[in-house]
């Protein structure tokens, strides 16, 4: 490798031009069970403890159905995963299915070198379209150049969604706000109370892209922010409708209603504090519906973001990482199988019973608990089509980008417009090298 | 060279040598290192200096970036501002941990405590702790609302503060952090060095009628001077590239308060795909480490 490099070839290059671009030209269903005997070597992060189970039960399942095919799982933690995934792929020994985070960064990249198998052929195969809305799938997609998000082939299929919405405190909100204006109003009750009114904890830097976000979705039309994470031709992020969502978050800030030093808090320990009921309220995602069921019992419930307009509800959101099929892999019908097999009604049942919230429609709804809360905002949200993605998808440095430019916004070292602006330029900086 | 005059004659008389033994086998004794440190560390720096001109996300076909990641290092306010904090994290991880290491060691140069190796041992403590022990440990003592630093503060009716959160604070508090690991690696080697002063010139300088603080300044300090530009030069490298201090407490914030090189380099290759930019970032650094650690060995040396 050195030296190759030595001798004055591009970095990447030999890789490069052995590489067809991948097509997707299954027409039938594969039968799996007469691939013979195959290993299927594959890479998650599903370790925590219900998406473990979870996983661990459909493995085990698939195994039972097929025997003559093997899984080789290797689990990491979704850091350890990200700064892993693309070199393992572009390694000599590949992984047959990866979980590929969505957007640029990752699965954009990914597919850009042609590390992605296009499952276009096998969604129709297996009618896949069916089961996810336009919004889940658009966030799997991608131009095979991996120039244009959210268009063009797919590549992977997620298992679980996740909403960023509200958790609140039962004893301190019986009756959860329903309209963002009432939201805001309760904001202030609590404060004149003497309470923090959201706790939030911004020391990891990602938390606050999710509150930002929150908020945006009630200030700016949920398509604005959808072609800007697409980059789609006109779509920007420096817009008066962009702006009032810093300039009210900022306000909230100013009139206390996050605990006063966010900034400096660690996130584990804000949504512990909310779980001891120091606050009533807490923008979080659905992930940690578990661990505060755990500690709260009957006394937390969850609903999206109220609304402007509460038939209308826009949260951010999406679904899990997606599993996608290497273009190295030997066995794409094997894979393609064990996709399928991931993403069935059998498997939505199998989420339900380990906790999990299916991105799937038509998944069975969980029998009591948080749960049954954060299932039918789920069906709320997809009903309305009101998913708005993670804006960190837009960019490969989009994540780092903003998550310093809205600590900054919120500890008054930008104003608004100076945030809106600042992001923009970045975003700028790279449509241009793009 | 010409001045000296034993030089003149070296390696030219056979009789330097011991009979029978041709000069070049000494350099192939030094082969074997030299292959590994060949291997693992002028390769990969090659190979580093290489990519960092190249634009390249890490696979797909790379352009030719020339000095392009080079000149971002000097104009990108985000990595500029990097290196204006690893400079500044100088202070709290060298001059300090010195400091404080010199006024312990001149302190047992005159005291022989009871018990002084135990002492030692405990101030010693934190170097021995993994970093990223110390920075999770730390990050729990700075936590705003139940953190052990502002419960103490509250105690005597100082208020808290974000530690880590605050624009202005965040560095210096992840500074004070590095100052109470090495001070003890400061501390070990300079009252090593201490103890190796003859007490006859300490017996000389009390006659001569000097104090305490005159003692330190005449015969101690002079004495330490090999000492001191060793700490100097360990502890500004564990500056210079410290990352795992800043990764686990703060992510290089809050905005870009405390970002450093090595963060940047690990971003850039690892999470953003700008693997040019990262080893030009890390060449820089690389540079920089050797330029100050050559000063600081030029300045002892001349000094002795």
């Amino acid at each position: 490798m050195v030296l190759v490099a030595g001798c004055g070839a591009a970095p990447g290059a030999k890789t490069e031009d052995t590489k067809a671009t991948p097509a997707a030209t299954v027409a039938a269903k594969p039968d799996i069970a007469k691939a013979g005997d195959v290993t299927l070597t594959v890479w998650d992060q599903n370790v925590r403890g219900g998406q473990n189970k979870e996983i661990e039960e459909l493995n085990q399942q698939f195994m039972a159905k097929y025997p003559n095919v093997t899984i080789k799982r290797t689990a990491k933690s979704f850091e350890d995963l990200l700064k892993t995934v693309k070199l393992a792929v572009s390694g000599p020994d590949a992984p047959d299915v990866v979980q590929a985070n969505q957007g640029r960064g990752t699965m954009g990249e990914m597919v850009k070198a042609k590390l992605l198998r296009p499952l276009t052929d096998y969604a129709k195969v297996y009618g896949w379209s069916d089961r996810y809305s336009p919004t889940l799938l658009a966030l799997n997609s991608f131009s095979p150049d991996g120039k244009d998000f959210g268009s063009g082939d797919l590549y992977g299929l997620s298992q679980a969604g996740e909403i960023v919405g509200v958790f609140y405190n039962k004893d301190k909100v019986p009756d959860p706000p329903q309209t963002f204006t009432t939201f805001e109003e309760s904001l202030q009750q609590a404060k004149d109370a003497g309470d923090t009114p959201i706790m939030f904890g911004n020391l990891e830097k990602w938390p606050g892209i999710h509150n930002f976000e929150s908020v945006l979705g009630q200030t700016a039309d949920k398509q604005a922010i959808r072609d800007f994470v697409f980059a789609k031709e006109g779509a920007s992020f420096n817009n008066p409708d962009f702006t009032a969502a810093a300039t009210k978050i900022k306000e909230w800030v100013d009139k206390g209603y996050f605990n006063k030093d966010f900034n400096g808090t660690d996130y584990d320990p804000a949504w512990k504090a909310f779980a001891k009921g120091q606050s009533p309220y807490l923008i979080a995602g659905t992930w940690v519906t578990a661990d505060l069921e755990q500690r709260m019992g009957d006394k937390v419930g969850f609903t999206l973001m109220p609304g402007v307009d509460p038939d209308a509800p826009v949260s951010l959101g999406g679904e899990d990482l997606p599993w996608s099929v290497t273009t190295a892999s030997k066995h794409p019908d094997v894979a393609a199988a064990y996709i399928d097999f991931l993403t069935d009604a059998n498997a939505a049942k199998v989420l339900v019973d380990t906790d999990n919230l299916p991105a799937m429609k038509g998944a069975p709804a969980p029998a009591s608990g948080l749960s049954v809360d954060v299932s039918n905002a789920w069906q709320k949200l997809n009903d309305a089509d009101g998913v708005i993605p993670y804006l960190d998808y837009t960019t490969p440095t989009f994540y780092d980008d903003i998550s310093s430019a809205i600590q900054e916004l919120l500890a008054g070292k930008q104003t608004p417009e100076q945030f809106t602006k600042g992001v923009q330029e970045k975003f700028d900086k790279w449509a241009q090298s793009r | 060279m010409g001045a000296v005059p034993l030089s003149a004659g070296r390696g030219s008389g056979a009789g330097d040598r011991p009979p029978g033994e041709p000069r070049l086998i000494g350099y192939a004794y030094l082969l074997p290192a030299f292959a590994v440190f060949f291997c693992f560390v002028l390769l990969p720096l090659a190979h580093a200096a290489y990519l960092s001109l190249w634009h390249w996300d890490g696979l797909t076909v790379a352009t030719w970036a020339g000095l392009d990641n080079y000149g971002d290092v000097l104009s990108d306010d985000e990595l500029r501002g990097a290196f204006v904090h690893a400079l500044i994290l100088l202070i709290f991880y060298s001059v300090l941990p010195v400091l404080i290491g010199l006024g312990l060691a001149g302190i047992m140069a005159r005291a022989r405590v009871r018990g002084l190796a135990f002492f030692r041992t405990i101030l010693f403590l934190p170097q021995v702790i993994a970093m990223v022990v110390v920075a999770v440990m730390w990050k729990m003592i700075y936590d705003p609302a139940n953190g052990a630093l502002n419960r103490a503060l509250g105690w005597v009716g100082i208020p808290g503060q974000s530690w880590l959160g605050d624009f202005s604070l965040a560095l210096p508090s992840i500074g004070l952090v590095a100052t109470w690991v090495y001070y003890g690696l400061a501390m070990v080697l300079l009252t090593a060095g201490v103890q190796k002063i003859p007490t006859s010139l300490y017996d000389a300088a009390r006659v001569d009628g000097a104090g305490a603080f005159r003692e330190f300044l005449a015969v101690t300090l002079p004495a330490l001077r090999g000492e001191i530009a060793v700490a100097l030069t360990l502890t500004t490298i564990y500056a210079l590239r410290n990352f795992d201090l800043v990764y686990i407490t703060t992510h290089g914030g809050p905005g870009n308060a405390t970002s450093v090189p090595a963060f940047q380099v690990f971003t850039r290759a690892f999470e953003t795909g700008q693997v040019g930019s990262a080893a030009a970032v890390g060449i820089t650094l690389t540079a920089i480490i050797f330029l100050i650690s050559l000063g600081i060995n030029r300045f002892s040396e001349r000094a002795v």
